[in-house]
């Protein structure tokens, strides 16, 4: 039998349907790939999947049935790696699901499940990074801006966080390496494109947009953030560990004075 | 707010307030039901690591520097010649709020010199963490300092608006309080310490019965001992903290390496070595009595009254306790999995899970994360190889510190060429 390169247009119900697809037809020799990845597979004939909600969501029913809520939401976290291949992976993994009929999420013996539970843990650390790192602020329509470049796909696994904590100002969170971001008006969150002024520096501060209180706090801030620092117990391998060099461009306290 | 006075102010007192470290912001369980402004539940977030590798969570200030009492130990101390400043109750709940709006920070954490008495200062912490909690409608993390000497009905306020109440015993024995805080008393530091337990118990208990119970500190009561001040062994300091975790209950101690601030001739001087690596095996101690089931005088006791520097405490149990050994981890029970040098809680977990499926060979342990370098003497699995040497516990702890980078090697390295 010919070997398939299924393509889907890179959301999770792209995916899903591809997944369908593959049970639908029992297909054996088969990669997916999101279509901003596409590369050509040898001996592989390429077939574009149509995203269909209905299809997809019998296959994460189905899934309902098979993993744990821990399993599924691993499931997710590894989709939203965006590594290449993590597809292949994450269909090993579902169709490992389904020829058993207990629950395979803790089989760590199992190379999918472990590169899967890998995978999301990874994720996991940047949805936490992310919920770390982010600084707003303050703009001149009242509005607490920040801008994020985060390793993987995270936005859509810290929209709840931010929405619980922040619920009484406006607030926009702002993916650059993949252009869209997060917009809550006091009532809900919007996912939004967003064209930036050519001259719009993300790494800094500029008065023309932010507000003037904007760069009281930011100064206060790193005072503090100098002054709660023990000298005697300096240990930069240890800060850098905990807070990569590739994060420091967006902190307030990291900025250069 | 006057920016220039607030921020000469945050200077001088958040450098103050930096020695206290029990600045975690997790355990509480506060929601944000009301559209207010933040939440506090679940673990708190590290919002950034200062050059030293700790936490940022908190905004971490004293209200004010002034004292009349005169800690040998302690930067505040009335004798020491300081700028001295005092913020305003508006200033901390103005900083707090602006800095969690931009998701700097979990919450804050404000402790103080005591200045005038023991209620004025308390009684000041309170209205920050009242005005923040009524005016604000502020839902994240508050930490108040418990001023020791309180009155026990402004305790009682306190523990209505903040997450966590902690009074730092700082230093482990009575008589190394007599010696460094003459005019301070155990009794002082244990009276609101007492309340704010009995608090937290009756509210709970009303809360069971009636759902609308207000919270009473959610987050529980930490102390702190300070490590290296006062001549203390590692037996005294764990039984110490043991004492305190049982009758008070208290959610964390903390152990904060003693930091020479001082010429004074009864403490350690300045230039001398932060005692870090002893702080993390007092960390690492207190984590086995919490979590892997372990009793302080399994590690600690009249006979063994120091920690060895040079290996962690699990392995100098289990190499004191070679006839438990080797353990089956396809059989062994979670007790026992958990007392194996190399094997985290994480791992027993996985272990636990794992080994439903199939039977666990070296390979599997590896890929869960077990550290095979410690946990290969004392554990057997699904192969025929293991270790059959029989080694004893000298030979081992050579094989294993032979094979292993510790982190702490330079700083135990410099440590022990002090003795010699
Ligand atoms: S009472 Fe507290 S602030 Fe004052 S000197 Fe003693 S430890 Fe320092």
């Amino acid at each position: 039998m010919q070997a398939k390169n299924l393509i889907y247009d890179g959301s999770f119900d792209g995916f899903l349907s591809a997944v369908f697809h593959v049970f639908e037809l029992k297909l054996k020799h088969v990669t997916i790939q999101n279509q901003f990845e596409n590369q050509n597979v040898l001996f592989s004939e390429n077939e574009n999947i149509v995203t269909e909600e209905t299809k997809a969501n019998r296959v994460w029913k189905g899934l309902k049935s098979r993993l744990s809520s821990l399993g599924r939401y691993q499931l997710y976290y590894a989709f939203l790696s965006e590594q290449p291949g993590i597809e292949d992976v994450l269909l090993d993994y579902i169709q490992y699901a389904f020829s058993k009929s207990n629950p395979i999420d803790k089989d760590y013996s199992h190379p999918s499940v472990l590169k899967l539970a890998q995978t999301a843990k990874m994720v996991g650390r940047e949805k936490h990074r992310m919920e770390a790192f982010v600084r707003f602020r303050l703009t001149k329509d009242h509005i607490f801006f920040a801008n994020i470049e985060p390793d993987f796909n995270v936005l859509p696994l810290i929209q709840k966080h931010f929405k619980r904590r922040y619920a009484d100002q406006k607030w926009m969170i702002y993916d650059i390496k993949r252009h869209y971001g997060l917009f809550y008006d006091l009532e809900k969150v919007e996912i939004i494109d967003m064209d930036f002024p050519t001259n719009f520096d993300f790494t800094k501060t500029d008065s023309e947009y932010f507000s003037e209180q904007e760069f009281e706090f930011q100064k206060l801030w790193q005072d503090y953030f100098k002054a709660t620092n023990i000298g005697s117990r300096k240990n930069m391998k240890l800060h850098i560990r905990h807070v990569p060099k590739r994060y420091w461009k967006y902190l307030s306290e990291k900025q250069p004075e | 707010m006057s920016f220039q006075r607030t921020q000469e102010k945050l200077k001088i007192l958040a450098d103050a307030a930096k020695y206290d470290v029990s600045c975690s912001s997790s355990g509480s369980n506060r929601f944000n039901t009301t559209k207010g402004l933040g939440d506090a539940t679940g673990m708190g977030i590290c919002h950034s690591y200062t050059e030293d590798g700790r936490c940022v969570s908190l905004l971490k200030i004293l209200l004010t520097n002034y004292c009349i009492f005169d800690c040998a130990y302690c930067v505040t101390r009335k004798s020491n010649d300081i700028k001295r400043a005092a913020f305003k109750v508006q200033e901390v709940v103005d900083l707090t709020i602006n800095f969690y709006r931009r998701n700097y920070i979990e919450g804050l954490f404000l402790s103080s010199g005591i200045f005038k008495s023991a209620d004025y200062t308390m009684e000041r912490l309170v209205a920050v963490a009242k005005k923040l909690r009524l005016e604000e409608n502020f839902n994240g993390y508050i930490h108040l300092k418990s001023i020791p000497g309180a009155s026990d009905e402004l305790m009682r306020e306190a523990g209505l608006y903040a997450d966590r109440l902690s009074v730092n015993i700082e230093i482990p024995t009575e008589s190394g309080l007599k010696k460094l805080a003459p005019d301070k008393k155990r009794e002082d530091f244990i009276k609101p310490m007492v309340k704010v337990k009995n608090e937290i118990i009756q509210y709970k208990a009303e809360k069971k019965i009636i759902k609308s119970t207000p919270k009473y500190a959610p987050a529980g009561q930490s102390t702190q001992m300070i490590i290296g001040a006062s001549g203390e062994n590692d037996f005294q300091i764990m039984q110490t903290s043991n004492f305190f975790y049982k009758n008070y209950n208290l959610k964390r101690v903390y152990y904060s390496g003693y930091v020479p601030i001082s010429y004074d001739n009864r403490l350690p001087q300045i230039g001398t070595a932060v005692p870090m690596l002893r702080e993390n095996r007092l960390y690492q101690t207190d984590w086995l009595m919490r979590f892997y089931g372990f009793d302080v005088s399994e590690i600690l006791n009249e006979q063994h009254q120091h920690l060895d520097l040079d290996i962690d405490p699990k392995l100098g149990w289990a190499l004191r306790n070679l006839h438990e050994f080797p353990v089956d981890v396809n059989t062994a029970d979670k007790r026992m999995l958990a007392r194996i040098p190399g094997l985290g809680m994480k791992s027993v977990h996985k272990i636990i899970n794992a080994r439903r499926f199939r039977r666990l060979n070296w390979e599997h342990l590896k890929k869960i994360g077990v550290a095979l370098n410690r946990a290969q003497y004392f554990i057997i699995c699904d192969s025929n190889q293991f270790e059959k040497r029989d080694l004893t516990s000298e030979k081992i702890k050579g094989l294993i510190l032979q094979n292993s980078t510790s982190k702490y090697r330079k700083s135990l390295s410099n440590q022990l060429s002090l003795f010699g």
